[in-house]
């Protein structure tokens, strides 16, 4: 199988293919467009463009509105390639092509035919973080995992290709990576008992490139035994299996839902991996490698270059899927490649993205109670690993018993909603929950495209704190340390936008768009869009003016706890109703949102 | 598990329309004092820990002191790790799935284990079929009682704090029916 696919790759590679994708990257360059999801290929999301500044966003107006016609939740944002905005919406996935030179008419609309069997198998709603292009092409990939590749012209399906089986619970809410001469896609359904894997397929044709597991043999995970390292150490053969108990790690999570960066340079992609199945630890045993893991791929042949677990046997379900964003910085009196992620669980950790050496992990949230903290001590038996606080464990307090105020909750400090970065101040700016749990593991069974998850839980605001359930902040990631803090009432579930203007924009689950000056935090502007927001703000150019994006409709996970507002179960009665519910603030929604300065 | 053995035969012939259709946040509401709710709650005998109505569906018991029968408290678990992603906390509903506290008192014993076991679609609003699921089958008595009590606020929101011991018949039976 694995000498099948490199030969593949190189077939490829002498095919000239590897040059298709020059149009994506001078597209991401230029700073008038919005080329791919995640701004960049590093994921810092950030825009040159400053016309809209800390001077002028408070005269910010609606330009033009699009209405979806679905309303789910909305996460992920339009794109703008070539004057032509493409605009995607939960399932059905319809997606359009709207014309930036004649006020956004309708170019065309594709509206894929899927099974509605694949809704009630996507866990959290039916969301879908858009659309990528490359080479022509826009690149889309649905609910029940059909990559399909229009034609960016006319709309017209140029090829497509079926990624996984949404009958054992594969589904897809992610965006894909087009890189080189492959789209790189990944998977969801941890909470399904899947088998984790990212997929590449040429761009050319949808043929395919290279698989690679998040767990199983070396040959399904792609792995070189001697080669591919976890801090530094090689992995050694079978790192995939024998952290598992028997056949486990068939049904073992690990999934792959999360956006993904790439270094040209070193040839590599960037992606984390998801929590172990099932969310009752006492059923897995091991470290469930490598679930819970950033990952360094090599791009041609998907073979790994380092992987890094964050969270061995994962006891609260923190995936680890969240973006890793690349900068280069200056460390110790030292450039250094950077790659720095925000986990679920709470730590934001710095890497060499080139070797894996890990070089901070800290804390974004005070809250954070459930470890001490990383070991960061090369030379000790538990380098690498983060303390476990007895008290918290819910391995170590066992089946049937209910472990409480364990911060974060299930949903994480952070989850997918992307950070940006600021190049010029050093800074990271990230949308964050403040919310905790009381977790219940217990006995579950496997049945092929069921949920598989053993364990109950109920989240609430963050105690003895300033009562919302989420922040925004601003992260210094050599330091390791909070520079400023907002809070807010509802989680964070938007991907925040950073621009030379010296402004960040983000969205807020009531619905604001909401302006700050990125070196202070100061708010500058806010507006309220029709629902609330869990998509990602974008900026673009056109005739010369400046234009911010966003996409309004609650849902997502956020939808499920918040809606009805959430409650702290040990508060007793006197707490119920206290705490706020979304539903009185917004309601279902599908909307684009298109702001620029008066005229 | 006396009533849950003998429920599928019946539930694959019964097709019964049903007047709740899948909204969000806008849920038919429920009086706990109409009679037709009444009848559905109200627990006239009880086997083994389970309680029953006079038309022998398994109902809750919340004791004067607040104390929960424990197969209702056991739904309250097997709820919240297979169904509040779509139906939310507490049974409360979510962005896109209806408020199921209401639904299991409305429906009543018969439909409610007819959707569960066979799902339902209303347009791209789907309930899945949970039928092969022993996760869910174990203890959708269990599940349904629990939503019951929710629905009529017979207990409040979040973890239910007292409860009754499990019995042993409870822990023979689940173990026979997890395998």
């Amino acid at each position: 199988m694995k000498r099948f696919l490199l030969l593949s790759a190189g077939l490829t590679v002498c095919a000239g293919m590897a040059l298709a994708n020059d149009d994506l990257v001078t597209q991401m360059e230029d700073s008038s467009q919005w080329a791919i999801q995640t701004g960049d290929y590093k994921n810092q999301r950030y825009s040159k463009l400053d016309q809209i500044n800390k001077d002028t966003v408070g005269d910010l107006q609606v330009a033009w509105t699009f209405s979806t016609g679905v309303l789910r939740g909305h996460e992920g944002s339009p794109l703008v390639v070539n004057d032509v905005m493409y605009v995607h919406t939960p399932f059905p996935n319809i997606v359009y092509a709207l014309d930036l030179k004649n006020e956004g008419k309708i170019i065309w609309k594709y509206e894929p035919k899927q099974d509605p069997d694949v809704i009630p198998v996507m866990c959290c709603d039916t969301v879908n973080r858009g659309v990528a292009y490359a080479d022509g092409k826009i690149f889309l990939h649905q609910a029940d995992t059909k990559v399909v590749a229009l034609d960016a012209n006319d709309g017209s399906v140029v090829w497509e290709v079926q990624n996984g089986d949404p009958a054992i619970g594969e589904t897809n809410t992610a965006t894909v990576l087009p890189v080189k001469d492959k789209v790189i896609v990944g998977i969801s359904g941890g909470e399904f008992g899947v088998r984790g894997s990212v997929t590449a397929y040429n761009i050319a044709d949808g043929s395919l490139a290279w698989r690679a597991y998040s767990m199983g043999p070396d040959s399904d995970i792609l792995v070189d035994p001697d080669n591919t390292t976890h801090l530094g150490q090689p992995v050694g053969a079978d790192s995939g299996m024998n952290t598992w108990e028997g056949d486990q790690w068939k049904i073992g999570g690990g999934t792959t839902w999360g956006w993904y960066s790439a270094d040209l340079e070193e040839n590599l992609m960037y992606y984390g991996t998801g929590n172990p199945s099932t969310w009752n630890p006492a059923q897995r045993p091991g470290d469930n490698r490598w679930s819970m893991t950033i990952m360094a791929r090599d791009i041609d042949t998907g073979v790994a270059k380092w992987f890094y677990q964050m969270t061995p046997h994962d006891e609260w379900d923190y995936d680890g899927i969240n973006e890793m964003i690349l900068s280069e910085q200056e460390v110790d009196g030292q450039m250094r490649k950077l790659l720095t992620h925000f986990d679920r669980n709470g730590l934001a950790y710095t890497m060499d993205r080139v070797s894996g050496e890990l070089l901070v992990a800290d804390k974004f949230d005070p809250a954070v109670n459930w470890t001490t903290g990383v070991d960061m001590d090369p030379n000790s038996d538990t380098y690498g690993r983060p303390a476990v606080v007895a008290q918290y464990s819910t391995e170590q307090n066992g089946e049937d018993v209910n472990s409480t105020g364990i911060c974060p909750a299930a949903l994480g400090t952070k989850d997918q909603q992307p950070a940006s970065y600021d190049p010029d101040l050093g800074l990271f700016l990230v949308p964050t929950n403040h919310v905790c749990m009381d977790y219940e593991p217990f006995r579950v069974s496997y049945t092929a495209g069921q949920p598989y998850v053993g364990a109950t839980l109920a989240m609430y605001p963050a105690p003895d704190s300033h009562g919302g359930m989420g922040n925004f902040i601003a992260w210094d990631n050599v330091k390791g340390e909070i520079v400023w803090s907002n809070p807010e009432q509802f989680s964070v579930w938007s991907g925040s936008l950073t621009t030379k203007g010296g402004i960040t924009f983000y969205g807020t689950l009531e619905g604001y768009l909401k302006a700050v000056d990125t070196a202070t935090g100061e708010e500058l502007y806010k507006f309220k869009t029709p629902s609330g927001i869990i998509g990602n703000v974008m900026t673009y150019e056109s005739d010369g003016k400046q234009y911010v994006g966003i996409l309004s409709g609650v849902g997502g996970w956020a939808g499920i706890g918040l809606a009805a507002g959430l409650t702290n179960p040990n508060d007793g009665l006197g707490a119920v109703g206290g705490y706020a519910a979304l539903s009185d603030y917004t309601a279902l929604g599908g909307q684009l949102t298109v702001f620029a300065l008066p005229n | 598990m006396r009533i849950a053995a003998r429920i599928p035969t019946i539930a694959a012939f019964i097709a019964v329309p049903f007047a709740a259709s899948a909204q969000n946040w806008s849920d038919q509401p429920v009086d706990p004092a109409a009679e037709a709710v009444t009848a559905v709650i109200a627990a006239t005998y009880e086997e083994d820990g389970r309680h029953f109505t006079e038309d022998d569906t398994p109902t809750f018991k919340v004791a004067e002191d607040g104390t929960l029968d424990w197969p209702s408290f056991s739904g309250f678990r097997r709820y919240h790790a297979e169904c509040h992603v779509c139906h939310g906390p507490d049974g409360e509903g979510s962005t896109y799935a209806p408020k199921i506290k209401n639904s299991a008192v409305n429906m009543g014993y018969y439909d409610f284990y007819d959707v569960v076991v066979n799902g339902r679609k209303v347009g791209n609003s789907v309930m899945p079929h949970f039928g092969d699921n022993p996760n869910v089958m174990c203890y959708l008595d269990d599940i349904y009682t629990y939503l019951l009590a929710r629905g009529v606020e017979a207990i409040p929101r979040g973890r239910p704090g007292k409860k009754v011991k499990k019995s042993t018949t409870f822990v023979e039976d689940e173990d026979a029916c997890m395998g």
